[in-house]
């Protein structure tokens, strides 16, 4: 294996239902369900999808989301934006446990 | 990947024309803009554009034919010395006529005599707007042509194009700025009418969201860029068999600035004549008809992928 990555891989990734069948239908088939038209428009999806990508930093979410993004009708500026949001929510979920750190440091301290 | 004509017999179909209802006219090759999507490679050091001979040549075809539509597209038609003259010429032989504008080639001393002429022969306009981004719109198009286009859409809108209550019908055209898919045209189409009316008070009548065709310029940036396989392959693996009886080509006829018939502008572009051997304008006594072959290229998988480009 020359890297833990292949962006082959993502059209592989039915090939994950040669063991648990089951398991990988009602997966996929709740996967579609989630991404179809509802309250939030496909494109509005595509965009928390993107976000969500960076968050967890998956190569292969950030690939095909950037994609299904512009076809979705989302420019760059839009999807920059969506990755500010990933970014903001998970500086500040650092940012605001600074808060046990000074609890801590205050129990502690005269 | 399997060729258009392969995948058309292993789905039992066959492409044939229909009764030919609108007659495009491709005035040349000569363009204000160098659209890096550009099937056909237009722009301005481009010389190829009808002579007047050509024009009442394919002016007098049309009256032998009788077709429902005209549609004038190039290049840019606005710079065709005689314009004027196809419009005028066309019009009363036709129930609708259109013009394609990229927008910014309208611009100049001639622009309030071309608008007039466009209201009272009742010309739809189509226009090609590619993004709501400014960005986006200049990748595709040159710099600066985004915020031009949208001055000019105001301006068409002022004199009643693109109003409910004028008749006047201003059409607006999308195409991906990439190698990608264009979006759904129903939810595009609310996006833009909420956006530009919201941001730039612009109204439209309507809107249509077409793939970019792997030929010309857009086939070269395609392989220079490393994303033809990607593309083309995305293209067929979309493949949808019931965009065939709705195609474009079994309806229309498109004719070059040379007055040669193709079964489309895409066809042209691809050098693939209208029965398989170029065929002037003059030579003809009626429009195509039905039940001819179309010539099929790999370029056909952009209008029968999804919903299709009809
Ligand atoms: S490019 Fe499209 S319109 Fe032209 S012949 Fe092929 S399928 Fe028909």
């Amino acid at each position: 294996m020359e890297s833990y990555y292949d962006p082959k891989d993502l059209g592989r990734f039915q090939e994950i239902g040669k063991e648990a069948p089951e398991l990988a239908r009602k997966f996929f088939d709740y996967y579609g369900a989630v991404f179809a038209e509802g309250e939030l428009t496909e494109r509005e999806k595509s965009l928390i999808a993107l976000a969500v990508a960076h968050a967890i930093q998956c190569p292969y979410c950030i690939d095909a989301y950037a994609q299904a993004c512009l076809e979705k009708g989302s420019n760059p500026a839009e999807m920059t934006e969506a990755v500010h949001v990933a970014t903001a929510i998970r500086g500040g979920a650092s940012l605001v446990h600074g808060i046990q750190m000074r609890k801590a440091v205050e129990k502690l301290s005269l | 990947m399997e060729s258009f004509s392969a995948t058309l017999e292993g789905h039992g179909l066959t492409l044939r024309r229909d009764r030919t209802a609108t007659l495009q006219v491709n005035v040349g090759l000569l363009c204000n803009q160098t659209c890096r999507h550009c099937h056909l490679d237009a722009g301005p050091g481009r010389t190829e554009s009808m002579s007047r001979r050509t024009v009442d040549e394919v002016v007098a075809y049309a009256g032998r034919c009788g077709f429902d539509c005209v549609d004038i597209t190039g290049g840019a038609p606005e710079l065709l010395p005689d314009l004027d003259r196809l419009m005028e010429g066309m019009a009363p032989l036709c129930r609708k006529l259109m013009l394609r504008t990229n927008l910014t080639a309208l611009e100049g001393p001639d622009l309030e005599a071309l608008i007039d002429r466009c209201r009272r022969l009742g010309v739809t306009l189509v226009a090609s707007f590619p993004s709501l981004s400014a960005n986006q719109a200049d990748a595709q198009r040159g710099r600066g042509v985004w915020e031009k286009s949208v001055r000019m859409l105001r301006t068409l809108n002022r004199t009643g194009y693109g109003r409910n209550d004028t008749g006047l019908e201003l059409n607006l055209v999308v195409n991906p700025a990439g190698a990608f898919m264009p979006p759904g045209q129903c939810g595009l189409e609310a996006r833009y009418r909420r956006d530009l009316l919201r941001r730039w008070g612009i109204s439209f009548t309507s809107l249509y969201s077409f793939a970019n065709v792997p030929l010309g310029r857009f086939r070269r940036w395609l392989l220079s860029s490393g994303n033809y396989d990607q593309y083309l392959e995305k293209l067929s693996g979309s493949f949808n068999p019931d965009t065939i009886s709705s195609l474009m080509c079994r309806s229309l006829v498109s004719v070059s600035w040379e007055g040669l018939l193709y079964d489309c502008d895409f066809n042209q572009a691809a050098g693939l004549s209208y029965g398989g051997s170029p065929t002037h304008v003059t030579s003809q006594s009626a429009a195509p008809p039905a039940g001819k072959p179309v010539a099929v290229g790999d370029h056909c998988y952009a209008c029968t992928a999804g919903t299709g480009f009809t």
